[in-house]
């Protein structure tokens, strides 16, 4: 069967393949049958024929054309089903265009491009929960597997089949339809997608397991599907800022997690790790976007993340402009958590005790929310107020859901406790801020 | 057959962690992701999850309508909590109690095994066949 003298392409190859061609066969068919849901069963048993197959028999000619047919033929075979043609009439009812406007023209270029917008728009829809959109998101956008989608949240393939199921089912009771939102919609869609997006990508980024290598890197893949998004909306700064936030977070990722998988602030990280390929990438990124105009959150956060990434040691950050840029951030998206990350930026300026009186507006707010504490207690420890912080990060402790944090907060109760003053205290460190 | 190994801890937190040492610290949390990375690796570990401290905790009971009616803290009497479980599948009842005296002899100051009780639970499988 396999061509035996030509090496086949690798299973990575056909892989990476497979997930650039996913959203572009599936707009298509999806577009073609007017059946979301069926389709994007099809095409993933189309990927799935294809990932087995194309390593051994090759890569076909027309990888695309070979998936938008074997898809077709897998949907039709579905619509044959009872329970699918129930659902197929759903479905088309709530894909019927409004108005004649909205017809795609039969002699219009498959718009592939467009379609991937589509597909993100559609699963990203507000009418999901956050779990749910991202699940589908890395399937039907993503071309991940349900098993490897499964593997990414730890959660059983079955559990997860089902909110995907779920996910569809919903989308299509909504009436939402495979069309780009109008004017009117626009911006909170794509607040929907961006938020999605970045919620991915924290996934990953917060996931600190020893066996985190066996599962698929949900960071990667968002990064990957935003910059892809920002192929799409060149002209969207959001974008381009959520981009350049996940590409300069990202950086870090390799000193942020030590040997026994404990949590190393960033004021503590060797900067030797840093990626500098990326951290330059990011930089270049926001500040070209920064320079449009019309600053949104993601861009402001991504310019903090690029001002740590530039400091080449903890004491050279340049925390002024840290400060500068939360208060920009808190301006433009009030948010007491943001609060919190400047009155560590001003503790860092103003020293700590402007810190703490900063945190007291924001008591009522975060009332029993450990990252109040964590963050109160580094401040009462810059302030030599040692006792204090110990009160405070065991509240802090007791508060956190993260394992890894739980051992973080431990370690840095035991070091307060017998600290002795005349030791070079790493009390300059607020700890990591979240943005 | 499946076990559920269950530790519990001191409701007491003074008495716990936080009095520890640094490296005492360190080499008790060294301990258990060494543990937990060994069971992997033996192809016996199932399941496993550290939980948050009590003051999460609430009690939820249904209300005569089956709506959720959720009060504070648990038990407040009881002296210890459930910290963290695993779930593991082993060939024998005594290599389940042999993983579990494991567990319980995680270091605490100066090195010295705890000695931490570990509930162990069978996890009940299916009926019987019948023939």
């Amino acid at each position: 069967m396999s061509v035996a003298d030509t090496p086949g392409p690798s299973r990575t190859e056909v892989e990476d393949l497979l997930r650039e061609l996913a959203p572009r066969v599936l707009g298509t068919v999806a577009r073609k049958y007017r059946d979301f849901d069926t389709a994007e069963d099809a095409v993933q048993e189309a990927l799935l024929a294809a990932s087995t197959q194309w390593p051994t028999q090759g890569v076909p000619e027309s990888p695309e054309a070979w998936l938008v047919t074997v898809a077709s033929r897998r949907l039709i075979n579905m619509w044959r089903g009872d329970e699918a043609r129930r659902r197929r009439e759903d479905a088309m009812f709530a894909m019927e265009p409004r108005s004649g406007a909205d017809v795609p023209r039969a002699d219009a270029a498959p718009a592939e491009t467009d379609d991937t917008l589509l597909l993100l728009f559609l699963c990203c829809h507000p009418t999901l929960t956050h779990a749910s959109a991202v699940a589908l998101t890395l399937r039907a956008v993503g071309g991940l597997t349900t098993a490897q989608i499964a593997a990414a949240f730890l959660v059983p393939e079955p559990t997860m089949a089902q909110r995907i199921s779920r996910a569809k089912q919903t989308i299509g009771r909504s009436g939402a339809r495979f069309e780009l939102p109008d004017r009117d919609g626009w911006r909170g869609r794509l607040a929907s997608v961006l938020t999605v997006l970045y919620l991915t990508f924290s996934e990953g980024y917060a996931s600190v397991d020893a066996d985190a290598l066996l599962r698929p890197d949900l960071s990667r893949e968002a990064i990957r599907l935003t910059r892809l998004l920002g192929r799409l909306l060149p002209e969207e700064a959001e974008v381009a800022g959520l981009l350049a936030l996940m590409v300069l977070t990202d950086a870090r990722r390799a000193a942020r997690i030590g040997p026994q998988g404990d949590l190393i602030p960033l004021p503590r990280q060797d900067r030797g790790r840093w990626d500098r390929a990326a951290i330059a990438e990011g930089v270049e990124l926001i500040s070209a976007t920064l320079q449009k105009g019309a600053v949104g959150p993601y861009q402001l956060q991504a310019a903090i993340a690029a001002v740590h990434d530039e400091a080449e040691r903890a004491e050279e950050t340049d925390w002024p402009q840290i400060l500068a840029l939360y208060g920009v951030l808190e301006r433009v998206a009030p948010n007491p958590i943001v609060t919190l990350n400047r009155a560590v930026a001003l503790s860092m300026v103003d020293g700590p005790r402007a810190g703490l009186d900063l945190l007291s507006t924001v008591d009522d707010k975060l009332a029993g929310h450990y990252r109040l504490a964590v963050v109160r207690g580094h401040l009462l420890e810059m302030a030599g107020d040692r006792d204090a912080a110990v009160t405070q990060l065991r509240a802090a402790a007791a508060g956190t859901r993260s394992q890894a944090e739980l051992a973080f907060l431990l370690t840095e109760i035991a070091r307060l406790r017998t600290a002795v003053a005349d030791v070079n205290p790493p009390s300059r460190d607020p700890g990591t801020p979240r943005a | 057959m499946k076990y559920m190994l269950m530790m519990h801890t001191p409701r007491d937190m003074s008495g716990g962690m936080e009095s520890w040492s640094p490296e005492d610290v360190k080499n008790h949390i060294e301990f258990q992701h060494r543990f937990d990375r060994e069971l992997t690796e033996a192809g016996e570990m199932v399941f496993n999850e550290g939980l948050t401290f009590p003051d999460q905790a609430l009690v939820v009971r249904a209300d005569d309508k089956g709506a959720p009616v959720v009060t504070d803290g648990p038990f407040p009497e009881s002296k210890e909590f459930l910290i963290g479980f695993w779930i593991v599948d082993v060939a024998t009842a005594e290599r389940a109690y042999e993983i579990a005296a494991t567990a319980s002899s995680a270091p605490g100051p100066g090195g010295q095994a705890l000695g931490i009780p570990i509930e162990v639970r069978p996890i009940a499988g299916p009926p019987p066949i019948e023939v």
